[in-house]
C-alpha cells in the first residue's frame, strides 16, 4: 500500500502498541500531524503546553506502566524544548522515543528557519539517536529506536524525521525481517563462577545488607528480592528509585539510604560486611565520600550496565547482567541464613533515629510541617496512591514520610534532579495507569515551572491531583544557605501567585491547607472529584529535611535532627 | 602506562563523533584516535592510543561498549602486536637533515623551495625520536597521523557477528 512518511510514522508506533503521544505540532513535524486524525481511533494525542512537558508525561507514562513512552514535537526550538525531559529520562534509564521533525533535508545545515542539529545536542544525553532524511528509513529507524529504547538499561532514543522525508510516499509492507543492530547485544545472565563466588560471600557475612535500586523494578525482580531477603534474613535498604521495590512495612525493609535516607540505614551501610547493590548505580548521593563508604565489606554489584560495576565503588563480584535473571540463578544455591546480632544492632539503630523522628512529635496545631503534611497525605490515600514528586524538601519529605507497598508507586527524578518534572509526569502516569490514585507532590517552586500544563490537564480532564507544598522559598537551596552559605538567603525566598486562584483560572477545583485538621477532608474532596484538582499545603517556611549528609563527608557524619525539634521547646512526644 | 585499544565500528556518518563525544563526556583523556576503512566497506576501524595513569582503560572500553554503533573493542596493549605512526616532517633542506633522514630510515617525498618532506612511518617512540633529532635542523611543518596497530599471527580483530 503506499504511504507517506508521515502515515508510516503513526503505523510504526500502532506496532510498537503505542497507546498515546504526548506532542506539540508545528511546522517540520506539521505533515505527521496532518496524517494523524486517521489514527486517532487507535492513539491517544495529547497536545501539551510545553514540550519540555511532553517529554516528562511520556516519561511518566513510561515508568508507570513499563513501556516505551513517545513524545513529540517539530523542529529547532520544539525540539531543543525537549532536551531537559530527554536527559531527567537518561539519567533515570527510562525508555521513550521522542520523534522530531526536522526541516527539509535539502536544506540540511543552512541554518533554515528552526532548524537545530538535535541529533548532535542530545548525543550525549540520549542512548541513541537518529537522523532520517528518506522514508525508507523511518520504519528502520523507528523499529530500532523502540528496541533500543526498551531493552537492556532503558532509556529515550531520538528520531529526528525532515520533512521531505513525511511527505514523500512510498509502497509500504511492515518490515518484519530481525533487527540489524550488530553492535548493541545488551548483557543477560552470570557465569557459573559469578554465581560461586557471590553465594560464597552471601554464606560468610554476618553483617550483609541489600542495597535495591531502580533496576529492580525495572527488571521485574521484586519477588525474587524478598526471596533471598527473607531466606538469608538479609535486609534492604532502598534508593530512592527503588522505593516500592520491597514493601516497607515488611520487617527486613529499612527504607531510604544516602543523604536524606534514614540514619539506621547509612549506620548499617558503614557497618556491613557485605553489600548486595542490586540495579543501582552507587550515586554519590547514596554513597557520600566514597574514600570512606562502607569501609568493611565486600561487594557485590549485579547491573544490567557493565560500566556501572567499579565505576565509583570497587566491587569483588561484579555481574553484568539482567537482575532478575541473575537472582533466578543465584537463588538456589543460597541457603536458610540468620543474622540475629546484626538485625538487632540495626533495631537499636532505628530506634535511635526514631527518637528523632518529627514525625513522633506533635506540633502546635497553628503548625503545618511538611512532614506532617505528607505522612497525613499518605494516611488519607490508604497509603496506596501513585506520588509522583518533583524535585527538593518536598521530594525528600515524600521519600521519608510516603511508604510505598507497590513497586512503580514512587515516580521521582532522581539522577538528574529536574524541577519541574513532577506535575506533567503525574499526567502521564495517570493517563497510562487511569485506575491509580495519582498525587503530584511539588513544591512551590518546581511547580511553577511547568504549571502550564494545568490547561493540559484540564482540556483531557486527567483526574491527577496536586498537592503545592508551599513554604514560599527554594527550601533545598534555603537549606544549603543555612548549612553551608553562612545563613545568606539569596534569590531564594518566593514571592507567588494565589494557587488557588491560579488554579481556578484554568478551570480547575483547587483548596488550601493550613492545618493538619483540615488534611484527611481535603483529601477526601479532591479524591471525590472526576478530574484534577489543585491542594496548595501552607508549611513552615524554614523548615529543614533531616537528617543530611553534606555533600563529599562521611555517609554516617549525618547533621542530625535536634532534639527536641528546634525552636520548639513545647513540643511534645507522641510516642 | 600506554594501551592500546582497537575498535570495530559501523561505517556510518556520526560514528566518529559518537566516539568524540564519548570521551569528551566522559572525561576520558586520549593520547590518539586515528579512523580508517578496513577489509570490510561497512566497518571503520579506530585505534585509541591512551594513558592507564589518567584514563580507565575499562571505563573506555565498557563505555565505547554502549554505543550501539561500535561493534568489537580490543585491548591489544598485551598482545604480540606491531604498531605504526606515520609522521610528515617538513624541515630546511640540509645535508645535516637528510642525514637523519637516512639514519631513522625516513624517505624524502619531496625537495623544493629549499624544503624537504621527510616521510616516517614506524613506532611512536622512534618517530618522536626522529622528530628531536630533526628539531635543531628547523621543523616547518609537521604532521602526525597517530597510531595504527594491528595483532601478529592469530591475533585477529573482526567483528564476528557483524555478517
Amino acid at each position: 500500500m503506499e504511504l507517506t512518511g508521515a502515515e508510516i510514522i503513526w503505523e510504526c508506533l500502532l506496532r510498537e502498541g503505542v497507546e498515546i503521544v504526548f506532542g506539540y505540532p508545528g511546522g517540520a513535524i506539521l505533515p505527521t500531524y496532518d496524517a494523524m486524525n486517521k489514527y486517532l481511533d487507535r492513539v491517544r494525542h495529547v497536545l501539551v503546553r510545553h514540550e519540555q512537558g511532553a517529554t516528562h508525561m511520556a516519561d511518566g507514562y513510561a515508568r508507570i506502566t513499563g513501556k516505551v513512552g513517545v513524545a513529540m514535537a517539530t523542529s529547532g526550538p520544539g525540539a531543543t524544548n525537549m532536551v531537559t525531559g530527554i536527559a531527567t529520562a537518561m539519567m533515570d534509564s527510562v525508555p521513550l522515543v521522542c520523534i522530531t521533525g526536522q526541516v527539509p533535508s535539502t536544506v540540511l545545515g543552512s541554518d533554515a528557519f528552526q532548524e537545530t542539529d538535535i541529533t548532535g545536542i542530545t548525543l550525549p544525553i540520549t542512548k541513541h539517536n537518529f537522523l532520517v532524511t528518506n522514508v525508507k528509513q523511518i520504519a528502520p529507524a523507528l523499529r530500532k529506536a523502540f528496541h533500543i529504547a526498551r531493552t537492556g538499561r532503558p532509556g529515550p532514543v531520538l528520531v529526528d524525521i525532515t520533512k521531505d522525508a513525511q511527505n514523500q510516499k512510498m509502497d509500504f509492507v511492515y518490515p518484519t525481517e530481525p533487527l540489524r543492530l550488530p553492535g548493541y547485544v545488551p548483557p543477560s545472565a552470570a557465569t557459573p563462577e559469578q554465581i560461586e563466588r557471590a553465594v560464597a560471600l552471601i554464606k560468610n557475612a554476618e553483617r550483609p545488607l541489600i542495597l535495591a535500586g531502580h533496576g529492580v523494578m525495572m527488571s521485574g525482580a521484586e519477588r525474587q528480592l524478598l526471596e533471598l531477603a527473607e531466606r538469608a534474613q538479609i535486609p534492604v535498604a532502598l534508593t530512592l528509585l527503588g522505593k516500592g521495590a520491597m514493601p516497607e512495612s515488611h520487617p527486613l525493609c529499612l527504607g531510604m539510604m544516602g543523604m536524606h535516607g534514614a540514619a539506621a540505614v547509612n549506620q548499617a551501610i558503614q557497618s556491613a560486611d557485605l553489600l548486595l547493590a542490586f540495579g543501582m548505580r552507587f550515586d554519590d548521593r547514596v554513597t557520600g565520600n566514597l574514600r570512606t563508604y562502607s569501609p568493611h565489606s565486600r561487594k557485590i554489584h549485579i547491573d544490567i550496565d557493565a560500566s556501572e560495576l567499579n565505576k565509583n565503588v570497587k566491587v569483588d563480584v561484579g555481574i553484568a547482567g539482567d537482575l532478575r535473571t541473575v537472582l533466578e540463578q543465584l537463588l538456589p544455591h543460597v541457603p536458610s541464613l540468620s543474622h540475629p546480632a546484626w538485625l538487632n544492632q540495626i533495631r537499636d539503630w532505628q530506634e535511635e533515629t526514631d527518637e528523632r523522628d518529627i514525625i513522633n512529635y506533635v506540633a502546635p496545631s497553628d503548625k503545618l510541617y511538611a512532614a506532617h503534611a505528607i505522612r497525613d497525605l499518605w494516611q488519607a490515600t490508604g497509603g496506596d496512591a501513585v506520588v509522583v514528586t518533583d524535585v527538593g524538601q518536598h521530594q525528600m519529605w515524600t521519600a521519608q514520610y510516603y511508604l510505598h507497598q507497590r513497586p512503580r508507586t514512587l515516580i521521582t527524578s532522581g539522577g538528574l534532579g529536574t524541577m519541574g518534572f513532577g506535575f506533567p509526569a503525574a499526567i502521564g502516569v495517570k493517563l497510562g495507569a487511569p485506575h491509580e490514585t495519582v498525587w503530584a507532590i511539588v513544591g512551590d517552586g518546581g511547580f511553577q515551572m511547568t504549571l502550564c500544563e494545568l490547561a493540559t490537564a484540564a482540556q483531557e480532564n486527567v483526574d491527577v491531583n496536586v498537592a503545592i507544598i508551599n513554604n514560599a522559598y527554594l527550601g533545598m537551596v534555603r537549606q544549603w544557605q543555612e548549612f553551608f552559605h553562612g545563613e545568606r538567603y539569596n534569590a531564594t525566598p518566593m514571592h507567588n501567585p494565589d494557587f488557588v486562584k491560579l488554579a481556578e483560572a484554568y478551570g480547575i477545583a483547587a483548596r488550601r491547607v493550613r492545618t493538619r485538621a483540615e488534611i484527611p477532608e481535603t483529601v477526601a474532596w479532591a479524591h471525590s472529584i472526576n478530574g484534577p484538582t489543585v491542594v496548595e499545603f501552607q508549611v513552615e517556611k524554614e523548615d529543614i529535611v533531616y537528617p543530611m549528609v553534606p555533600a563529599g563527608a562521611d555517609l554516617d557524619k549525618m547533621i542530625r535532627r535536634p532534639v527536641p525539634p528546634r525552636n520548639l521547646p513545647d513540643w511534645s512526644e507522641n510516642h | 602506562m600506554k594501551h592500546t585499544l582497537v575498535a570495530l565500528v559501523e561505517n556510518e556518518p556520526g560514528v566518529l563523533n559518537r566516539v568524540a563525544s564519548l570521551f569528551r563526556r566522559r572525561n576520558f583523556n586520549i593520547d590518539s584516535l586515528t579512523v580508517g576503512r578496513t577489509e570490510d566497506p561497512n566497518i571503520s576501524r579506530m585505534t585509541i592510543v591512551l594513558d592507564s595513569d589518567v584514563t580507565r582503560v575499562d571505563q573506555v572500553q565498557k563505555n565505547l561498549y554502549k554505543l550501539v554503533n561500535v561493534l568489537q573493542v580490543y585491548e591489544i596493549t598485551q598482545q604480540p602486536s606491531v604498531s605504526r605512526d606515520l609522521a610528515l616532517v617538513k624541515v630546511r633542506a640540509s645535508a645535516e637533515a637528510a642525514v637523519v633522514a637516512s639514519q631513522f630510515g625516513a624517505r624524502i617525498l619531496d625537495h623544493s623551495d629549499g624544503l624537504m618532506i621527510l616521510d616516517l612511518s614506524d613506532e611512536e617512540g622512534r618517530v618522536e625520536q626522529f622528530i628531536e633529532a630533526l628539531r635543531p635542523h628547523g621543523i616547518v611543518e609537521l604532521v602526525r597521523t597517530g597510531v595504527v596497530a594491528m595483532g601478529r599471527g592469530n591475533h585477529i580483530v573482526r567483528a564476528p557477528q557483524f555478517a
